[in-house]
């Protein structure tokens, strides 16, 4: 009886909160749009019975998705900036999740603190502070002007670059954790054995280091990936009019078009092409908890 | 018995393989290696032993070129090694915790080094079966260090540290992970393949008994001192100090003035109340000098009479007995106090043992059974 309400409580909790929300967007996906409230038809009315209701169900939105080149185009760029983002806060994460685990060990908390901090202020002012930093008159340019190094302001936000910018800056903890946790836990005799069997330090690296954090590369990329695909706040606020994401045209299809069956359609192929990289993830855990037995 | 004994520290033509030179070595103020001197031989089984923060670690990485000498020259078969990084120097080292790499097998692990060599493929393949079947591990090639137990393990990091055939080999508490019997074991099979390689070994343990079992010589270290370098017999029999004497197994310790009374031979006058103590020493000690009588437990007699013609008696009763299965420590009181520590081989049952608490008991023992120490 103990294990059975062990098991019903996250088992009802993902029912309620993710199951069934995801059956009715992936339903209004399915409708059609319809000039009311809720702005989508057939609702389902018990008088005229579940088959009805079902036959008054099509894949002319999913059809419509192929038909205008502005959705496999958003998708494709989505992934191409998800990608190129997550590479790039791998660089940048990987270092530092390096030298915190190299600090002295009265440091590391301090460290970590200092990775953890800005989720102490909301994510939305973090992205306007960018803003304010990336802009034209922005913090950035009058420094490089002030210093001498441009002679004209250089134009950053509202372009892929500030998208880039904003997304490394915003996931950087998602990737450093990972990476820390797992270069913390490793031996530091390791690298001292390799250099012992004739390592120069830069191949213990590549030798030992590396693959022993694997784990948490991997962990790191896919936190940082499956977010970033479908991000929506960074390049409605930083990238420009051409900056094309899925997250944004979402965005549109709801709120500006009101086209909600369009827009459902658009979630639920982006959660499909999500599966394969969140179903990795989950395999990746799954077999680190059983290396760690 | 081999016509020649293994003894190339007494002979003044060989030349060393290992040769520390006054080597000091500091971590900001603290100094962990006190101008040492010390020449390890080729094929030598050389311990260090010594308590824990007594430097014997530090001499260790130094050999190993993980720390810098502060002082002194460190020479490696006739060249000074103190520039060489750790990759390029012709010594191995098999570390404490094995430091085996988790995400290669046993057979990866043991190739390591050899592939960082670039030795050709068969001779890799060759060299890495040769070192498994030494180790015993042909069964296990291709298993991951988790999969294997601890005793595995210890054989799979000294196959891998013996793998590029080293001059020297490095090994930092070896054993210490395993069990009781598994280290009896292995003690052997470590002599047992430092005889077959041929390679120098240089342990750092802080075991006595294990650098007693496998080592050609023992350094007793403390507080980055050299106490005393020598076989482990004579380590036992003649300590030079009250620290080796009491280190090194377990001792009686008399402390008392020396009087001279004939060649070589000495009166020690140690409690008031009882007769001098008689002792042979070859160390110059002038009349009332302070000094140490050590004397090891089993060299104690202990008889319920009297001995007739023993040199040093005293009479006591035993307020303790420590039963070892083999052997019987009795802790026996003098009138003024002090406990002698007397030990017997149990060669009868313990039901028809001759002395039980509370026993009258005379101990006694001869006049070179002891070593006269200088304080």
């Amino acid at each position: 009886m103990r294990r059975f309400f062990l098991i019903a409580v996250p088992f009802v909790w993902l029912l309620v909160l993710f199951l069934v929300p995801f059956l009715i967007v992936l339903k209004i996906s399915l409708s059609d749009a319809a000039l009311a409230r809720p702005p989508y038809t057939p609702h389902f009315e018990w008088a005229e019975g579940i088959w009805a209701f079902f036959s008054q169900l099509d894949f002319e939105n999913f059809v419509f998705l192929t038909s205008d080149s502005l959705y496999w185009k958003a998708y494709l760029s989505s992934l191409q900036i998800a990608v190129i983002s997550t590479f790039l806060t791998l660089l940048i994460g990987y270092p530092i999740a390096y030298g915190m685990a190299r600090a002295p060990e009265e440091w590391r908390p301090t460290l970590m603190m200092l990775v953890i901090l800005p989720f102490w202020t909301s994510f939305l002012i973090r992205v306007y502070a960018w803003m304010g930093i990336l802009s034209k008159e922005g913090l950035l340019n009058q420094f490089l002007l002030w210093s001498g190094i441009i002679n004209e302001p250089l134009v950053i936000l509202n372009t892929n670059t500030a998208v880039y910018i904003g997304i490394v800056y915003t996931y950087l903890p998602f990737m450093i954790l990972p990476i820390y946790a797992a270069l913390d836990r490793m031996d530091g005799s390791l690298i001292e054995a390799a250099e012992d069997l004739g390592c120069s330090r830069l191949t213990a690296f590549w030798l030992v280091t590396v693959p022993l954090s694997r784990n948490g590369i991997i962990a790191g990329c896919f936190l940082v990936f499956i977010p970033a695909m479908g991000e929506f706040v960074i390049p409605s606020l930083l990238g420009g009019s051409r900056t094309l994401m899925i997250g944004k045209v979402l965005w549109e299809e709801f709120f500006s078009n009101r086209d909600w069956p369009v827009a459902s359609a658009v979630a639920v192929v982006l959660l499909l092409i999500l599966i394969v990289p969140i179903m990795l993830f989950q395999r990746n855990q799954q077999k680190q908890a059983e290396a760690e037995q | 018995m081999a016509a020649t004994e293994f003894a190339p520290w007494e002979d003044p033509q060989a030349k060393p393989l290992i040769c520390f030179r006054n080597v000091t070595k500091r971590f900001g103020e603290f100094t962990a290696i006190d101008n040492v001197s010390l020449d390890i031989y080729a094929q030598e089984f050389f311990a260090l032993l010594g308590p824990s923060g007594c430097g014997k670690t530090t001499m260790m990485r130094m050999l190993a070129g993980f720390e810098n000498v502060t002082e002194g020259i460190i020479e490696l078969d006739g060249a000074d090694v103190g520039d060489v990084p750790p990759n390029k120097r012709a010594v191995n080292m098999m570390f404490q915790s094995y430091a085996l790499f988790p995400h290669l097998t046993v057979w990866e692990n043991i190739a390591f080094g050899l592939r960082r060599a670039k030795i050709p493929a068969d001779d890799l393949t060759n060299r890495v079966e040769e070192m498994l079947k030494l180790t015993r591990l042909e069964r296990f090639a291709s298993r991951k260090p988790h999969q294997i137990s601890g005793g595995q393990r210890q054989r799979v990091a000294l196959a891998r540290s013996l793998a590029k055939a080293p001059k020297l080999l490095l090994l930092d508490e070896p054993l210490g992970a395993l069990d009781k019997k598994l280290r009896q074991e292995t003690q052997f099979e470590l002599m047992d393949i430092q005889e077959k390689t041929g390679t120098t070994f240089v342990i750092v343990t802080h075991d006595q008994e294990e650098a007693m079992t496998v080592a050609s010589r023992v350094a007793v270290m403390d507080e980055g001192n050299l106490m005393q370098v020598a076989t482990p017999d004579r380590i036992y029999e003649t300590p030079n100090s009250v620290y080796v004497a009491d280190f090194i197994g377990d001792v009686n310790l008399f402390k008392g003035t020396a009087k001279p009374v004939g060649e070589d031979q000495y009166q020690i006058n140690w409690v008031e109340s009882l007769p001098p103590l008689n002792a042979t020493s070859s160390l110059p000690l002038n009349d009332g000098q302070s000094c140490h009588l050590a004397i090891r437990p089993e060299k104690v007699a202990i008889n319920a009479e009297k001995p007739d013609d023993a040199v040093n008696a005293v009479q006591g009763k035993v307020v303790d007995i420590a039963y070892l299965g083999n052997l019987s420590t009795y802790y026996v009181e003098l009138p003024d106090g002090t406990v002698i520590k007397a030990q017997t081989a149990n060669t009868r049952r313990i039901s028809r043992r001759s002395f039980t608490w509370e026993d009258p008991v005379w101990l006694s023992w001869t006049a070179t059974a002891g070593v006269l120490l200088d304080s």
